[in-house]
């Protein structure tokens, strides 16, 4: 979700995002606390604050205390593999939202004066339900990229107490509840996140069904939570957890999973991990046509591209375009018929600024790459590759 | 005279234009490579010692009876607003600082500590100020609609009050600045859409409603038994800041050396030349760190015109860079102490309130680097003939 797109969500209209079953009632996602006194309050004080958030002078005492932007405290970065971390947040105020597992979230990072945002999938087990479960700690679980500045800086470079901000968690890679009588997990690396939060869930809840965890790993030293899932299956007889390590088994495909796993057929599948493993468990399951009990988790990196144009969706104006790398996203939407701030038209004056939903863009004048959650100016920006954006 | 082609004007030739304007995009992609976590420090140091200032004042003028917290807390209020206007949402309005990617100091939701919208402002301000800069009958702040500031702007017998209106313009700045993007003139020639007026009026109205509201009935019913001296206290600190900010805004291109244009010169314009009319149509005033930052970067006005949407901190060492290509090319860079800045200003205004055609006489102050239209024909005649010629 864009930054920008997603303040307007909030801040103007509270009941765009309570519109689902986990946020609706006491939970409105606009105030530090829930209740409607505490809303009516805060309007109250806003009129004093005008045209500031009551927010933007208490987040000045305390960090966390600001519902205007998401925050959060790191407290605890836990070292998982050489090259992976458990990174332990505290949400301030605004975070009155319950997660469900498998979902993932925005963290947004200041780094040399910029935020950078990347969705990670949480790993800790959401609360079980009440407002006063929901700003516990949760945890994100991350793998240093080989080129992924940012992900190397949240594994080794990020010390607690520093300030994250956070998106909204989401994602339909969720687990039901109760959960299917037959599972199977299929992980590779980095990709038991999410599936570990769902492992921790059915425990905590007590529904851990009949459920083959299949988890691929390049070697033993880094596969991620092997400990505790390990741990998982000898206390619950229900759970078999199947290791695959690529040094010493070979890497798993969709031949030998099978083989590994003969009852795949009937058992309900969550399936991430890195897009070869994705595309061998689509192919698997096509073939058997049983695509509507697979679920799939992508990540898709988002580094820089050497694509030039590309698929434009304006999301909100219901339309689309095909354009190259020399057209400007103002011409693209104007061409496309859609009513697009203007102003200058030369990148000076910032009135033509729309957010990036998703994709990368890139300035005409000087090469420099937006991603997803940048608001752009449209008249110096063009696509570099498929992109959506929020008009 | 209102100049028709910059280069012409400028005694440059095409190529010397051409490899200007290069130099220009050499600050810009150097100071843009160069951004960073001390940059990000500056707007934020500035905002926390703004929002340090109001909160102070505020808690001070509770107890607004007592003189002396009445002036600290009028001062601090008054303070506190011009930071908020000039060097906070003046230049985030601008996307100076959008490169954070913080949408908490960001250009698409920046609002502002006055009576004219944001949305409205970063209208009539970036987009038609800043692009058609200095062009009569393009760019609305060339008198925003009501003061003749150029011999090249007809004389009207309205123009008789222009004191008068100078001096109103300056107590009531804010709401000046609140109507400009209305376009008085074009609602008088029947030229705007109503549906467009009504709405802009509907966000001047909903905008006015909550500044008068905490500055002239909340606070001071907050301050109970203070009522009204917690009133007069922010009425004065609206007043100094609508002086301020007009005195300054109106040295930006007002004094002698900032000249104006017509529309031809927009034809065909390049980027190169546009970056001279930038120059060419603005003023800068010298002085302490201090009174650049309370005036919101203002001072270094040719380099905000030039790059409007880059930090406002990095402007003094663009100056020095800007200068020295200035002295290269022998371009104009017009600037002075504040005081000698409006009080060219001041006498423009006054002089041209009667049909007077002269433009005021230019008075040569030794490091006072401009250059009269004269100096300058003498220039184009014996450095670049081609030029002076075309």
């Amino acid at each position: 979700m864009s930054v920008l797109s997603k303040m307007r969500v909030r801040v103007i209209d509270p009941d765009v995002v309570a519109d689902t079953d986990d946020r609706r009632g006491s939970e409105s996602n606009a105030g530090p606390a829930s209740g409607s006194n505490a809303e009516v309050v805060r309007r109250l004080v806003a009129r004093m604050t005008t045209p500031l958030l009551p927010d933007d002078y208490l987040h000045m005492v305390n960090p966390l205390w600001s519902a205007r932007e998401l925050r959060g405290k790191i407290i605890e970065v836990i070292p998982e593999t050489s090259d992976a971390a458990t990174l332990v947040i505290k949400p301030g105020w605004g975070w009155n939202v319950n997660y469900q597992a498998g979902q993932y979230v925005g963290i947004g990072v200041r780094l040399s004066g910029k935020w950078h945002w990347r969705s990670y999938s949480i790993s800790s087990a959401p609360g079980t339900g009440g407002a006063r479960y929901q700003r516990r700690p949760l945890t994100i679980t991350v793998k240093a990229m080989p080129e992924g500045f940012l992900s190397e800086h949240l594994v080794r470079g990020l010390e607690p107490g520093t300030i994250v901000r956070l998106a909204l968690p989401q994602g339909e890679f969720v687990l039901p509840d109760p959960p299917p009588a037959k599972v199977l997990f299929w992980t590779g690396g980095s990709g038991i996140t999410p599936v570990m939060s769902m492992l921790r869930t059915l425990e905590r809840r007590g529904t851990m069904p009949d459920l083959v965890h299949i988890h691929s790993a390049p070697t033993r030293e880094s596969a991620i939570f092997r400990e505790e899932r390990l741990a998982l299956a000898s206390r619950h007889s229900g759970l078999q957890v199947i290791e695959n390590f690529d040094d010493e088994h070979g890497v798993l495909d969709g031949g030998r999973l099978i083989e590994v796993c003969p009852d795949w057929k009937s058992r309900e599948t969550w399936v991430c991990g890195p897009a070869p493993m994705l595309a061998a468990a689509e192919m698997q399951w096509e073939k058997s046509r049983l695509t509507k009990k697979l679920h799939l988790e992508r990540f898709s990196a988002v580094l820089t591209t050497s694509a030039e144009g590309g698929h434009v969706v304006f999301a909100a104006s219901d339309k689309a375009a095909d354009v190259d790398g020399a057209t400007t996203l103002l011409e693209a939407g104007e061409a496309a018929g859609i009513q697009m701030p203007f102003g200058c038209r030369m990148g000076i004056c910032h009135t033509c600024i729309v957010p990036l939903k998703k994709g990368v863009v890139k300035d005409l004048r000087n090469g420099t790459e937006y991603q997803e959650n940048a608001g752009v100016q449209t008249c110096i920006t063009a696509a570099a590759g498929d992109c959506v954006l929020e008009i | 005279m209102a100049i028709s082609d910059v280069a012409t004007f400028a005694h440059l030739s095409e190529a010397d234009v051409d490899a200007l304007g290069r130099e220009f995009d050499a600050i810009r992609r150097d100071i843009e490579e160069s951004r960073g976590a001390d940059d990000a420090a500056y707007i934020s140091r500035i905002i926390s010692i703004q929002r340090r200032l109001m909160v102070a004042a505020r808690l001070t003028l509770f107890a607004s009876s007592f003189p002396a917290a009445w002036v600290a807390g009028t001062a601090m209020l008054a303070a506190g607003k011009i930071l908020e206007n000039m060097e906070i949402g003046h230049n985030v309005m601008h996307g100076q600082w959008d490169w954070m990617n913080d949408p908490e100091i960001h250009s698409g939701t920046w609002e502002w500590d006055t009576t004219c919208p944001a949305d409205q402002w970063k209208h009539s301000h970036n987009f038609v100020h800043h692009t058609f800069t200095n062009v009569i009958g393009k760019d609305n702040d060339v008198g925003y609609g009501i003061l003749r500031v150029t011999s090249d702007q007809k004389w009207h017998p309205v123009h008789l009050g222009q004191p008068v209106y100078n001096a109103l313009l300056a107590l009531l700045f804010e709401w000046g600045v609140a109507l400009n993007d209305l376009d008085i003139e074009a609602i008088r020639k029947h030229e705007k859409d109503p549906k467009e007026i009504k709405r802009q009026l509907k966000g001047i109205w909903r905008k006015v409603r909550r500044q008068v509201g905490k500055d002239y009935i909340i606070f001071p019913m907050l301050s109970g038994p203070n009522f009204l001296t917690t009133l007069s206290a922010n009425v004065t600190a609206n007043l100094v800041r609508n002086l301020w900010s007009y005195m300054i805004i109106f040295c930006g291109h007002f004094p002698d050396g900032a000249e104006k244009f017509t529309e031809e010169e927009l034809e065909n314009e390049s980027k190169a030349e546009w970056y001279l009319r930038q120059i060419l149509g603005s003023a800068n005033f010298d002085g302490s760190r201090l009174l650049h930052v309370m005036a919101g970067s203002l001072g270094y006005q040719i380099e905000h015109h030039l790059f409007p949407d880059l930090p406002s901190n990095r402007y003094p060492e663009i100056a020095e860079r800007v200068r020295a290509l200035c002295e290269k090319y022998d371009v104009p860079y017009t600037i002075g102490p504040l005081y000698r800045q409006y009080g060219q200003v001041l006498r423009t205004i006054l002089r041209l309130s009667l049909p007077t055609k002269s433009v005021p006489p230019v008075p040569d102050a030794p490091g006072l680097r401009r250059a009269s239209l004269e100096e300058l024909r003498t220039h184009a005649g014996t450095m670049a003939p081609q030029a002076a010629v075309s």
